[in-house]
């Protein structure tokens, strides 16, 4: 497939030329997050053909494949070797690939007891904004020679370079995974969540809503049922359904309003005093706040950033309100000069990120 | 600048105990852990505040002086070796705890404390920092995050980068960068995990907050011995393919076990050809009905001898010879030079036996300890530095094993770092472009080159100079370094 490297490559080449956007696109299954794109007359990267599973080791708890390869295939792979992305990454649409999920950096709900997507990556091949093609990390679990250029690329929205592939640390399915759902209201199972968070219990996932909180239990037979034991609360016979409708965000709470903020702080943070209802995730790490009212963003993102954390405006029907937390002058500083190492034409997805750059 | 003009500008706000320029007063901080390489700096800073960091760097970046930071100065790659006409600027004096909250399951540290030492402070609460690098007792958190250290148990909890949630970091032009937060992630590039690891060439750390864990109810051992290292590698590769993720997984050669039995008396069976150490931790019922699927693997992948540990004081019997493999290799060898390859672990024992091949070619003893569950190899190799030309066959030596590393499809270092003493390896595992794009991200944090030069990454034309390095290397090493 070094055919469609090289078309790539040459895309990016001649954009650079002519300082041409280009507006690199999976699935599309994530266009409605982060910023819309600077520039009216952009090229179109699709790096959907160059999918396929390059290597995969089952033992070596590594898989690494090409960044078009659609999330929903690797991850059946995966689970017929009872083997899984253990950062639960939303899809948001069954055409979500795997370059998609890296650039994204979205991860779902056993992130705060396994690691976000970041911590998975263990290795990329990428053509840089000149459309030089550049490896680094690599297959194994332990390797810090170079910079982490590959972690670095998880999140950044495209803006740094175009994956091509990618490798990931891989974990072994759970023998068993039960759900518990115990009513309580919002401030004690914010306590309950960072308390049992620092107890050794096979906790894999929390979720507070609407006067209840949802707990996952994964692990081997005996040790999730002591868990039960001890945590008291009702089994939940979907609890599968469950935790995919938070993932994907098909759950109730998601239904479509004028906006839907994504709060990340402190986990011990109390209950925001935000108007309506919201969705807790992770620990106490993750609020979700939805909203048919208007909200001040300057003022929700004062609120957040002294709960240690920051405000993205996850989907929004106002189409070029700002997404992402603003950064400091000093960390903005060298997000420009960031992006002037790997793009300096600025034309690899501009302004997905920070309208700057 | 002249050093005693440098030595006055950093006076006006040291004190002046905290600003040694006389050779004497140098000696100490010639070397890190990999002592083979010296270098006396031209000053040493001692900074107590984050504040006096921000100005040494200030007055350095304006005289464009070369600044290196130094934590405990455990590292083994010389990553903290001095630069004859720099500021050794060490973090030392930086070592509060700035304050445990139990709750949020968080440590806020100043980059000289001591790993081990924020365990101790979370001791109370049933928490502990997960990362467990095997000088723990001495090495700085500073130096961990610039080394993105590991440790015994980093298969199942993860290394420094997947530790930590904040750094405060100052640049080399003065300014102070708030990277990460007390949220999981940050918005922006993931800087957090672009700092981690980067050797002390972009910034210098002045606070670490770290993620503390739930100390586990149990933690239980398995001890398992092979008559052949195939079978222990398989047996490895077993475990993990029958969906267990083991505490920790280690594995150690038979002239490793026969050099560490002497010296503890852990009970190894000194007939195998190699020793696993496999360990369960969680809570008990986890770790019952871990550690008998374990003991069945072990069974079926053939192990001549298997013993559980029956209490903590026996788990930690088993522990103790793995721990001792570096100063057991002290005891029966004048000097040791430790390797840190990592490799895909399917290839394990092919590079085993490509490095008992290279250890008769050489004629010097190899022992082999290996982190067997990441595939991260710690081949000692065993050497007497008053032999004449013993040093430099040992480095050659070495050198091929990193090659072969490569070749397997793995890496020149799994844990501790590239510093100087691999930097010529860098021109193998990385092409031109690589290596640019590495000094790119370098400059956009410091643009004058001036944290911690020549180390880490090579120079694309040191690499030319280089080229034919696995062919013939050894003719000169360093050639591209200035000599003093």
């Amino acid at each position: 497939m070094q055919y469609l490297i090289d078309q790539f490559s040459d895309t990016i080449r001649a954009a650079a030329a002519h300082k041409i956007p280009l507006c690199i696109r999976g699935g599309g299954s994530k266009d409605f997050y982060g910023n819309r794109m600077v520039g009216q007359e952009a090229g179109m990267l699709d790096p959907a053909a160059y999918a396929g599973i390059v290597d995969y080791e089952p033992t070596e708890l590594v898989v690494t494949a090409c960044a078009g390869t659609r999330l929903a295939d690797l991850e059946t792979v995966l689970s017929t070797h009872g083997q899984m992305l253990a950062f639960e990454p939303p899809h948001f649409g069954s055409a979500a690939t795997l370059g998609g999920c890296v650039a994204a950096g979205l991860s779902g709900p056993r992130r705060a007891s396994v690691g976000a997507v970041r911590d998975f990556v263990l290795g990329v091949r990428m053509l840089d904004g000149k459309g030089d093609n550049l490896n680094f990390g690599g297959q194994v679990m332990k390797n810090v020679a170079g910079y982490d250029v590959s972690r670095l690329m998880a999140g950044s929205m495209g803006t740094l370079g175009l994956l091509l592939e990618v490798s990931l640390k891989v974990l072994p399915v759970p023998a068993m995974e039960l759900t518990l759902r115990i009513p309580m209201a919002e401030a004690e199972a914010i306590g309950r969540m960072n308390l049992w968070a620092g107890k050794p219990l096979p906790i894999s996932a929390t979720c507070f809503y609407d006067g209840a909180l949802t707990l996952r239990l994964s692990g081997a037979e005996p040790a999730v049922r002591a868990a039960h034991a001890k945590l008291g609360g009702e089994e939940m016979d979907d609890g599968a359904d469950f935790w995919d409708s938070v993932r994907e965000q098909t759950h109730p709470f998601f239904q479509p309003g004028k906006s839907l903020w994504r709060l990340s702080i402190k986990s011990t943070t109390l209950p925001l005093p935000l108007p309506g209802k919201q969705l807790i995730e992770w620990g106490g790490a993750l609020r979700w706040w939805a909203s048919d009212e208007d909200m001040d963003a300057e003022a929700m993102r004062i609120m957040v950033k002294a709960a240690g954390g920051h405000a993205t405006l996850f989907r929004s029907q106002e189409l070029y309100a700002a997404v992402f937390h603003p950064l400091v002058p000093e960390m903005m500083n060298i997000h420009r000069r960031l992006k002037e190492k790997f793009d300096p034409m600025g034309i690899l997805n501009p302004g997905r990120m920070y309208p700057p750059f | 600048m002249n050093p005693l003009e440098l030595v006055n500008r950093l006076r006006t706000f040291l004190p002046s105990e905290a600003v040694l320029y006389e050779a004497e007063d140098l000696r100490p901080y010639e070397c890190d852990g990999l002592s083979a390489y010296r270098q006396t700096p031209m000053i040493v800073a001692l900074p107590q505040t984050e504040d006096e960091v921000v100005q040494i760097l200030r007055v350095c970046h304006a005289a464009r002086t070369p600044v290196v930071a130094r934590g405990a100065g455990t590292g083994l790659s010389g990553g903290a070796l001095p630069h004859a006409e720099g500021v050794l600027l060490s973090l030392a004096k930086l070592r509060r705890i700035l304050g445990v909250d139990p709750a949020a399951r968080t440590a806020r540290v100043q980059p000289g404390v001591r790993n081990l030492a924020i365990s101790e402070a979370a001791a109370p609460y049933s928490l502990y920092y997960a990362p467990d690098p095997s000088s723990q007792i001495a090495c700085s958190i500073g130096g961990n995050v610039a080394e993105n250290s590991g440790g015994v148990h980093c298969l199942k909890y993860g290394l420094t980068v997947h530790n930590i949630l904040k750094l405060r970091v100052v640049t080399i032009e003065g300014e102070i960068l708030e990277i990460g937060g007390e949220s999981l992630d940050s918005p922006g590039y993931d800087l957090l995990a672009l700092m981690t690891g980067s050797e002390g060439m972009l910034g210098v750390v002045t606070e670490v907050t770290v993620k503390l864990m739930p100390r586990p109810e149990k933690a239980q051992v398995v001890m398992a011995a092979f008559d052949d290292l195939r079978k222990a590698a398989d047996a490895v590769a077993n475990v993990i393919g029958a969906g267990i993720i083991p505490a920790g997984m280690e594995m150690m050669d038979k002239i490793t076990t026969h050099a560490v039995e002497g010296y503890v008396h852990a009970g190894y069976n000194l007939d195998a050809a190699a020793i696993l150490l496999c360990e369960s931790d969680g809570t008990m019922e986890e770790v019952a009905e871990e550690i008998q699927r374990i003991d069945e693997i072990m069974n079926q992948s053939g192990a001549t001898e298997i013993r559980t540990s029956r209490d903590e004081a026996e788990r930690l019997r088993f522990w103790a010879g793995r721990k001792a493999a570096f100063p057991a290799a002290g005891r029966i060898s004048p000097d040791y030079y430790c390797m840190d390859g990592t490799i895909p672990r399917k290839n394990l024992a092919n590079v085993l036996s490509g490095i008992e091949a290279l250890s008769a070619e050489y004629g010097l003893r190899c022992m082999n300890v290996f982190h067997a569950g990441d595939g991260n190899l710690h081949p000692l190799i065993l050497y007497d530095a008053n032999r004449p030309g013993e040093l430099k066959m040992t480095e050659e030596f070495g050198a091929k094993i990193l090659q072969m590393c490569i070749r397997a499809g793995g890496t020149i270092t799994g844990e501790h770092g590239v510093g100087i003493e691999k930097i010529n390896e860098m021109c193998s595992q990385f092409k031109a472009g690589e290596l640019e794009m590495f000094h790119a991200v370098k400059a956009a944090f410091d643009p004058h080159g001036l944290l911690n030069p020549g180390k880490a990454v090579p120079t694309l034309r040191r690499c030319a100079e280089h080229g034919a390095m696995h062919v013939h290397r050894g003719e000169e090493k360093f050639a591209g370094l200035p000599r003093f």
